[in-house]
């Protein structure tokens, strides 16, 4: 199955839900535009664009697209890698694993960055010598429509990590969304995709078509302001583990954890053990944890990183230097997220250049 | 990530707050495991922790020494025969034994860290023939904080051990200070030794210090390093030091890995 156009999302989604998907998409909830479950395209944002930049999220009415905003704080992980999950009960002595849950969910408005840190966190649960059964359950649910940026974030770098603005792999189908008039571009990443793209009402793709849709993601990369030199970036952070800078950041950083929570890469986790009070069945629940936290590194009564300086140098150094050692790739996928949630605005690539 | 069960089969006061346990799977065998390999002990309803593997049972069991720190340690202190614990492992890097063959062999322990030495410890005394000089250095805070003072004789008439403490009392005819001024009691020849060395960090760095500037190479100088651990499989984050995950690259680490980054505060 080629390329083909649709006028709606409508068909698409009705689609999916016929074949057992909660179809989960942006929308607005308190200000913010998160991903939520949609009953119809009625649901999407339309006309809302988001002003991002460092410690700033506001939304605003601007044009006709549908996706013309950029990164939601939530990201894929919240799926594929939840807030909060049990792990076994223990009663009598006997442990038994939680059913893992990993309802099929297709997630419509994928950005690049985020099939990009689908493609970290494989590396991270799948890669090693303990691979995660139900992270792996998880991610097999999940049917992925990626969207192409139209308008790139304030903060966003995709360019300069290149995984972005436009998803070349890693989707069951990817639209972009075309202008004069009004229609979706849509693309089949494989079988899965080409197979539901088949069933619904949509016409061929032109050549006009592919090229205004290539279009698209060659000005959104023109129009991104924000430009990160990667080149030395990892040496320069395992030899800089005694700068004078990171004091200074410390200095503004809350160690409130919010850019490790908005991070879709980000996957540390810690455990919560517990006794129901009802029959005394133990119970141990897995819920992500922050290397911002103190108690994260407690050793014999003391944390190992006391200082805010140790956890913010953890955290720009694991993403951006040990991330290759541990998983040979780059951490961070560009997406800005962390730099627009910050509430003392740190930007990590004016960071990154002051630690030259 | 979930823990076997496991019955108490025998437990046994050390000390004060150290008690030894015998662990047995309520069904089947117990995998196998290598000196200086831990478990995450995991005490039902309260929490899990990483403690190391001192020894095998008789009966096929493990025996780990848990030292009664916190709510988890001080549960599982409390463990009684028969009762139920989880064990996940054994996981993490060994002592490289092989590596020490044909060499003069120092094993150093700061407190609990004789724990996890102590399969080293009885490895060397039942195939002393396959190393050079053999000597035990110990250090403890107090003389009745001191591990194992039963073995630690008996091994002393097989190699030489020696035990230094930092606060005597008044029957403490040894020496006291630290464990670094034994050292230069014992007798090896530094470019042919091999080293385990196992205790707080601070203790660790200093050992090794002093071993390096005798001439032993830092990649000869094993260490056991302790990080906070929540999975014991690379997954949690919690145990990074640089681009290790203390779990799964370590615990026994040699100090030419780890000296770089031993030397930054709070890496
Ligand atoms: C590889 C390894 C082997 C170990 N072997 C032994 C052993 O043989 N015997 C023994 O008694 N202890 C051993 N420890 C230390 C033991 O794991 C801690 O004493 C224990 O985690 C304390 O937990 P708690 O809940 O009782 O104490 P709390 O102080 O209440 O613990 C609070 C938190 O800090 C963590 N924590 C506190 N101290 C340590 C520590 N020293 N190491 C790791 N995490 C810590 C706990 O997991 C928990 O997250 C070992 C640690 C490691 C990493
Ligand atoms: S480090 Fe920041 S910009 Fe990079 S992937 Fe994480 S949240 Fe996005
Ligand atoms: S860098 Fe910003 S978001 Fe991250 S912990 Fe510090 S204040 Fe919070």
């Amino acid at each position: 199955m080629e390329a083909a156009v649709l006028d709606t999302l409508d068909p698409l989604i009705g689609a999916l839900r016929e074949r057992g998907y909660a179809v989960v998409g942006p929308m607005v909830r308190d200000g913010v535009i998160r991903f939520a479950e949609l009953d119809s395209a009625a649901d999407l944002p339309v006309g809302r664009a988001d002003e991002q930049a460092p410690g700033v999220y506001r939304l605003h009415e601007r044009g006709e697209l549908v996706f013309g905003f950029a990164a939601s704080p939530d990201s894929v992980k919240r799926w594929t890698h939840p807030p909060r999950s049990t792990l076994f009960r223990m009663r009598d002595g006997v442990p038994e694993p939680a059913a893992v849950r990993a309802p099929k969910v297709a997630l419509l408005g994928v950005r690049a960055c985020d099939l990009a840190a689908l493609a970290v966190q494989d590396r991270v649960f799948l890669g090693g010598r303990h691979p995660d059964e139900a992270y792996r359950e998880r991610r097999a649910a999940l049917f992925l429509i990626a969207v192409t940026c139209a308008v790139p974030g304030g903060t966003c770098f995709c360019a300069s990590t290149g995984t972005g603005p436009r998803a070349d792999s890693g989707f069951d189908l990817a639209l972009t969304e075309l202008t004069g008039p009004h229609r979706f571009l849509v693309e089949p990443g494989g079988e899965r995709g080409a197979e539901l793209l088949a069933a619904l009402p949509s016409r061929p793709a032109g050549d006009a078509d592919l090229e205004t849709a290539r279009g698209v993601g060659a000005a959104a990369e023109a129009r991104m302001g924000r430009h990160l030199d990667l080149g030395g970036v990892r040496e320069r952070l395992a030899e800089g583990r005694e700068s004078p800078v990171w004091n200074e950041i410390a200095s503004r950083c809350l160690t409130c954890a919010n850019c490790t929570m908005v991070c879709p890469t980000c996957f540390c986790v810690t455990v919560e053990d517990g006794t129901s009070l009802d029959d005394g069945t133990a119970e141990r629940t897995e819920r992500w944890d922050s290397c911002f936290t103190l108690e994260f590194t407690e050793l014999g009564g003391a944390p190992v990183r006391s200082s805010g300086a140790a956890r913010y140098r953890q955290w720009l150094t694991h993403k951006f230097s040990t991330w290759f050692d541990q998983f040979g790739t780059c951490g961070c996928v560009g997406c800005g997220r962390c730099v627009t949630w910050c509430p003392a605005g740190i930007d990590i690539i004016e960071e990154l250049e002051r630690l030259r | 990530m979930i823990p076997t069960p496991y019955h108490v089969r025998s437990r046994r006061p050390d000390r004060a707050d150290t008690v030894t346990l015998t662990l047995e799977p309520v069904e089947g065998a117990c995998p196998s495991f290598l000196p200086g390999q831990f478990t995450m002990l995991y005490a039902p309803g309260v929490g899990e922790i990483p403690i190391s593997i001192s020894g095998r049972a008789r009966s096929g069991g493990y025996v780990q020494t848990v030292r009664a720190v916190g709510a988890v340690s001080r549960a599982l202190c409390r463990a009684r025969r028969g009762d139920v614990v989880g064990v996940r492992g054994p996981f993490g890097t060994h002592w490289e034994l092989a590596a020490a063959h044909g060499l003069d062999v120092v094993v150093a322990a700061g407190g609990l860290g004789l724990a996890p030495l102590r399969p080293v410890i009885r490895e060397l005394a039942a195939h002393g023939a396959r190393f050079g000089r053999i000597s035990v250095i110990v250090g403890a805070r107090t003389p009745s904080t001191l591990m194992y003072p039963r073995e630690l004789a008996r091994w002393g008439r097989d190699f030489d051990v020696q035990v230094t403490v930092d606060h005597p009392d008044r029957a403490w005819k040894g020496p006291t200070g630290l464990i670094t001024k034994l050292v230069g009691r014992i007798v090896f020849e530094p470019a042919r030794t091999y080293a385990f060395v196992c205790g707080p960090e601070v203790m660790m760095r200093a050992t090794a210090g002093e071993l390096v500037r005798r001439g032993v190479p830092a990649g000869r100088i094993a260490l056991s390093l302790e990080r906070n651990m929540k999975c014991g499989i690379g997954r949690c984050g919690h145990c990074q030091l640089g681009p290790l995950f203390t779990c799964l690259d370590g615990p026994v680490l040699t100090y030419d890995k780890v000296a770089d980054l031993l030397e930054v505060k709070q890496l």
